[in-house]
C-alpha cells in the first residue's frame, strides 16, 4: 500500500513535498485531480494518480494544462473538491480560462497549485506566478514546510469551499522536491454528493456584476485568513532587525540568524497568507521595529505589497528603511540559498560571514582541478542524438541554411553541442512548430531557407495540433519533425494521448500521431532514427521542393524506457585494429563530436573505447565511424 | 548523532540512484525519532549530470533542505570526483567521506576536451580535505550482484559498517518496503550487508 494513504492519523512519516501535497487532498476529500506534466510539479498528480482505484478518485493526465484545469473546474463547479496542479509556464496556458472562471466562482472547492521553479532549474523560464493571485482577486498560500504543504492543501479547500472560489498555492523547487517530516490527519469518509445545479448558469458576463462579486468572495477570504495561523514570528519582541520571509526562506533564515549569533537581535515574521496580506500582523510587527529585510524567491512580490501597506498605513508606523530586491540587498533572480541569506545578513547587520568571497573563490578552483564539469548530454543511447545527427546532415547536404526550430523538453538541449546546435530556437511548449509555420512562409520576402521544426510526442498533443491546422490553412511550407519517443520521458514518463493506457492504467485507444497528421493532408512519413542514412535521406527529399506543410515522425523509444524494457539491443565494442586514433583523419568524430557517454577517448592508448556501464547499445555510433572500427553485434 | 543538525551530502552522477538512496536513509532515520528534511541540486538532464542529495537530521528541529557552505559532517560520494566537487563548497576539517572508487568520465572528458585527474591526485586531494576517508568498490561489487545501481546501497552499508550512522536490516528492509516494494529487499539486504563488511573494523 502507498504510505499517501496509510489510514493512521498522528503518523509521522518522511514526504516529499508534493507528497505532502498530495496528502493534504486527499484528507480534504479531494475527488477529482488533473495537470499536464511539468517539473517542479509532476509528483502530485503522479502519487495521486498510483492511489486513484483504492481511493475511488478520478485522476488524469490531461493534454494540457488548461484542459487539466477545465476539468478540475467542471468537478468544482458540481459540488465536488478539485485540484489542478502546474509549474510556473503551465499557469500560463491555463490563465485564460482561470481568468473567466474567478468571476463565475465555484459550487464546490478548487485548489490550483503553481509550483515555480527559481532559477529555473528544470525549466526554460523563470516566472514568479504570485502576481497571479492579485491579477485575479484570488487568495494565495505559500508553504514553508512540508507539514504545511499538506496543512495548507486542506486548508485550502475549506477556504474555496467558504468563498465559493477557487484557492491558490504556490510551491517552489525546494518544498516541492525536497522531503520533510509530516504528521498525517485523518482521511474523510463521506464526500459531498456530486451535482451541477442547472438552475443556476455560470457566465462572467455582465463583469458589473461578477467583478463586484470577485471582490466581496476576495474581502471574505481577507477575514478568513486575518489570523491564520500560517503567519508565524519568531526572535526577540522589539527586534533591530525584521526579516519579512515566505516559503524556503522560513528554514534558511532561522537556521542563518542561529549560525550568526543574532538570535537576540533579529526576528522573522513569515507570511502563509501572501495575498492578502495579514494586514493587522504585519501592522503590529512593523510597529516595533526600524528596519527590515525581505527574503523572497523570486521577485519581490511580498516586498512591494508590505511597501504598498506601509504607504497606506504610514501615519500608525514609524519611519522604517526596507531592504531587499529594490534596495539591491538581496540578487533580483534565482533561487535563496542558505549562502545568499548568510550574506546579506552579514551584511545588514555588520557580522562577519565565515563563509566569504575568498573561501569560495578557493573551492573553485578545486573543483576546477580535480572536478570537471559535467555539461548536460543526451543520455547514451537516446533517440534525440540520432535524430538531430540526422537532421544536421540533411541540412547540410541540402545547402540552404535551413532552420531548425525548437521548444521544450529533453531534445531542448538540442541547443547545445551534444544536439550538435542544431535547435536554433527555444520558448513555449509548441512554440518551435509556430514560429516554423511562420517562417514557412515568407517565400515572398525571398527568404529560400528551409524551415523545420522539432517537436516531442507529448508536446504534439499539447500545443502542435493548432499549428498544424494554421499551416494547412495558410499553406506554409515547412516540415514538422516529430521526435516519438513514447514518452513524456523529461517529467518521468506519464502517459499522454499516444500511449495505451492513461494515468489510472486503464486501457485507452493510443491517438496514432501519423494518422492525425494525414487527416489533415499533411504528407507524412514515419522513420527510425536510428537508420541514418534513410532518416537523412528523407529530410532532404522533404524538403526539397515543398508547396505545404509536411510531417516527418521519428519513432524510436527513450532509451531509458528500452533499456530497462529489453535490455542492449546490441554489444558493440571498438576494433583496435581499424581504429586509428588520432592518425584517423576523422579527427576523433566519435567521441569529440557524436558525444555519445558511452563513447571514451582512452588517452593512453590514443583510441576509442566503449565504456560497457554506460552504453545503451544502440548501436548508431556504428554507422558513423569512418573506419568502421565500431563494430555493432546482436546482442 | 555527533552534532545537532547533523549534515550528510550524497554525491554522485545521474543515474546512480542517489535520490532514491538518500530517501531510503532519510526514511530509516525518521522512523528512529529524527527530524529530517532533503533537498535535491540536480540539472535538466536525466543522466551524466552532478546530482547532490542534502540530508539535514536533528532531534528538535525541521532544518531548510540545503546545507550551509562548508557545514557537512557525512559525504557519501558515489564517483570520486563529485567526492571533491562538494568537500570543496560544503567540506571541513571535521568532514567524514565515504567514496565509490569507479569512475563515471563527464560527457566534456569522454570528449577529450577535459581531462579527468589522476586516480592517485584525486584519492589525495579527498583525503587532504576530510577528516577520515573510506574507499569501496562499490560498483564492482554491485556489478557481481547483477546491477551497478546496487551501489548506492553498498555505501549506506559501508556507512553503516564504519559505525557512522546506526541502521539495522530491519529498518533498512522496512523502509525499502513502503518506499519501493517488497521484491527488492532480498538484493538490497545482500548490498547493504557487502557494504557493512567493506568498513567494519570490529
Amino acid at each position: 500500500m502507498s504510505r499517501l494513504i496509510l489510514d493512521e492519523p498522528g503518523k509521522e512519516i518522511l514526504l516529499m513535498g508534493n507528497e505532502a501535497i498530495a496528502r493534504g487532498a486527499l484528507e480534504a476529500g479531494v475527488r477529482v485531480a488533473a495537470a499536464y506534466p511539468g517539473n517542479p510539479s509532476s509528483e502530485i498528480i503522479g502519487n495521486l494518480a498510483q492511489v486513484a482505484k483504492e481511493m475511488g478518485i478520478y485522476v488524469e493526465w490531461s493534454v494540457n494544462e488548461k484542459v487539466a484545469a477545465e476539468v478540475a473546474a467542471a468537478a468544482a463547479v458540481s459540488n465536488m473538491n478539485a485540484l489542478v496542479a502546474m509549474k510556473q509556464n503551465g499557469l500560463n496556458v491555463a490563465c485564460d480560462f482561470l481568468l473567466n472562471l474567478n468571476l463565475t466562482g465555484i459550487r464546490g472547492g478548487l485548489v490550483v497549485i503553481v509550483a515555480d521553479d527559481p532559477s529555473g532549474i528544470s525549466s526554460s523560464n523563470e516566472q514568479d506566478s504570485r502576481s497571479f493571485a492579485k491579477l485575479a482577486d484570488i487568495p494565495l498560500l505559500e508553504p514553508s514546510t512540508f507539514q504545511e504543504a499538506k496543512e495548507m492543501v486542506r486548508e485550502g479547500f475549506e477556504l474555496s469551499r467558504r468563498t465559493g472560489n477557487f484557492v491558490m498555492i504556490r510551491s517552489v523547487t525546494r518544498i516541492s522536491h525536497a522531503r520533510g517530516n509530516v504528521i498525517l490527519g485523518p482521511l474523510p469518509k463521506d464526500f459531498p454528493v456530486p451535482y451541477f445545479d442547472t438552475s443556476k448558469p455560470l457566465c462572467p458576463i455582465p463583469t458589473s456584476i461578477t467583478h463586484v462579486a470577485l471582490h466581496r468572495r476576495f474581502k471574505e477570504a481577507e477575514e478568513i485568513l486575518k489570523d491564520s495561523e500560517f503567519n508565524e514570528y519568531w526572535g526577540p519582541e522589539k527586534p533591530e532587525l525584521l526579516v519579512i520571509t515566505c516559503g524556503s526562506g522560513w528554514l534558511f533564515s532561522k537556521e542563518a540568524i542561529d549560525i550568526l549569533g543574532l538570535c537576540s537581535r533579529v526576528a522573522v515574521l513569515k507570511v502563509g497568507t501572501t495575498w492578502p496580506l495579514p494586514k493587522s500582523f504585519l501592522i503590529k510587527h512593523l510597529q516595533k521595529t526600524r528596519r527590515v529585510l525581505f527574503f523572497e524567491e523570486i521577485d519581490p512580490v511580498l516586498e512591494n505589497n508590505v511597501a504598498e501597506l506601509y504607504a497606506q498605513h504610514n501615519r500608525e508606523l514609524p519611519l522604517i528603511e526596507f531592504m531587499g530586491k529594490n534596495s539591491g540587498i538581496v540578487p533580483g533572480t534565482g533561487e535563496l540559498s542558505p549562502e545568499l541569506i548568510l550574506n546579506a545578513l552579514g551584511k545588514v547587520t555588520g557580522e562577519a560571514v565565515e563563509f566569504d568571497e575568498n573561501q569560495a573563490g578557493q573551492a573553485k578552483d578545486i573543483i576546477e582541478g580535480y572536478a570537471p564539469q559535467r555539461s548536460m548530454a543526451f543520455c547514451a543511447g537516446c533517440p534525440h542524438r540520432a535524430s538531430l545527427w540526422a537532421i544536421k546532415q540533411a541540412l547540410s547536404l541540402d545547402g540552404r541554411n535551413g532552420v531548425l526550430f525548437g521548444d521544450i523538453g529533453c531534445y531542448a538541449l538540442g541547443i547545445l553541442p551534444t544536439g550538435f546546435s542544431q535547435l536554433k530556437t527555444v520558448h513555449a511548449m509548441g512554440s518551435g512548430a509556430g514560429m516554423a509555420c511562420g517562417f514557412g512562409n515568407f517565400h515572398q520576402f525571398g527568404v529560400n531557407q528551409p524551415s523545420l521544426a522539432v517537436c516531442g510526442d507529448s508536446t504534439f498533443f499539447h500545443a502542435v495540433i493548432p499549428v498544424l491546422v494554421n499551416a494547412v490553412h495558410q499553406r506554409s511550407r515547412f516540415l514538422l519533425v516529430v521526435l516519438d519517443n513514447s514518452a513524456t520521458a523529461m517529467t518521468g514518463f506519464q502517459p499522454h494521448p499516444g500511449s495505451p493506457v492513461d494515468a489510472m492504467g486503464q486501457n485507452t485507444s493510443p491517438i496514432v500521431i501519423e494518422d492525425l497528421c494525414k487527416s489533415l493532408g499533411l504528407p507524412t512519413v514515419v522513420m527510425d532514427p536510428f537508420d541514418l542514412d534513410g532518416t537523412i535521406e528523407t529530410v532532404c527529399e522533404m524538403i526539397r521542393e515543398q508547396t505545404g506543410p509536411k510531417a516527418l515522425i521519428l519513432r524510436q523509444e527513450c532509451a531509458l524506457v528500452s533499456g530497462k524494457k529489453q535490455g542492449k539491443k546490441y554489444q558493440v565494442r571498438i576494433d583496435p585494429q581499424r581504429c586509428i586514433g588520432e592518425e584517423c583523419g576523422c579527427d576523433r568524430l566519435c567521441t569529440r563530436v557524436f558525444k555519445c557517454p558511452g563513447l571514451t577517448w582512452d588517452r593512453s592508448e590514443k583510441k576509442s573505447r566503449i565504456e560497457s556501464v554506460i552504453c545503451n547499445g544502440c548501436g548508431v555510433c556504428a554507422d558513423i565511424c569512418p573506419s568502421h572500427a565500431i563494430v555493432k553485434e546482436s546482442a | 548523532m555527533e552534532k545537532d543538525p547533523y549534515n550528510v551530502v550524497v554525491a554522485g552522477v545521474g543515474g546512480q540512484g542517489n535520490v532514491l538512496g538518500t530517501q531510503l536513509l532519510g526514511a530509516v532515520l525518521v522512523d528512529q525519532g529524527y527530524k529530517v528534511t532533503i533537498g535535491e541540486t540536480y540539472g535538466a538532464s536525466q543522466r551524466g549530470g552532478s546530482v547532490m542529495s542534502h540530508m539535514r537530521v536533528s532531534m528538535t528541529d525541521q532544518y531548510g533542505p540545503l546545507i550551509p557552505p562548508r557545514c557537512a559532517d557525512l559525504v557519501i560520494a558515489l564517483e570520486p570526483s563529485e567526492a571533491v566537487r562538494v568537500l570543496a563548497q560544503y567540506g571541513n576539517p571535521n568532514t567524514v567521506t565515504v567514496v565509490n572508487t569507479r569512475t563515471i568520465f563527464p560527457v566534456d572528458v569522454t570528449s577529450g576536451n577535459l581531462a579527468y585527474p589522476e586516480k592517485d591526485a584525486l584519492m589525495a586531494k579527498i583525503i587532504a580535505l576530510s577528516k577520515k576517508a573510506f574507499f569501496l568498490e562499490a560498483t564492482e561489487k554491485a556489478l557481481e550482484l547483477g546491477n551497478p545501481i546496487l551501489a548506492n546501497i553498498i555505501m549506506i552499508g559501508a556507512v553503516s559498517g564504519a559505525g557512522i550512522l546506526s541502521i539495522t536490516e530491519v529498518e533498512l528492509a522496512k523502509a525499502i518496503r513502503e518506499n519501493i516494494s517488497s521484491d527488492k529487499v532480498d538484493v538490497n539486504l545482500k548490498a547493504f550487508a557487502i557494504g557493512k563488511e567493506m568498513t567494519n573494523c570490529d
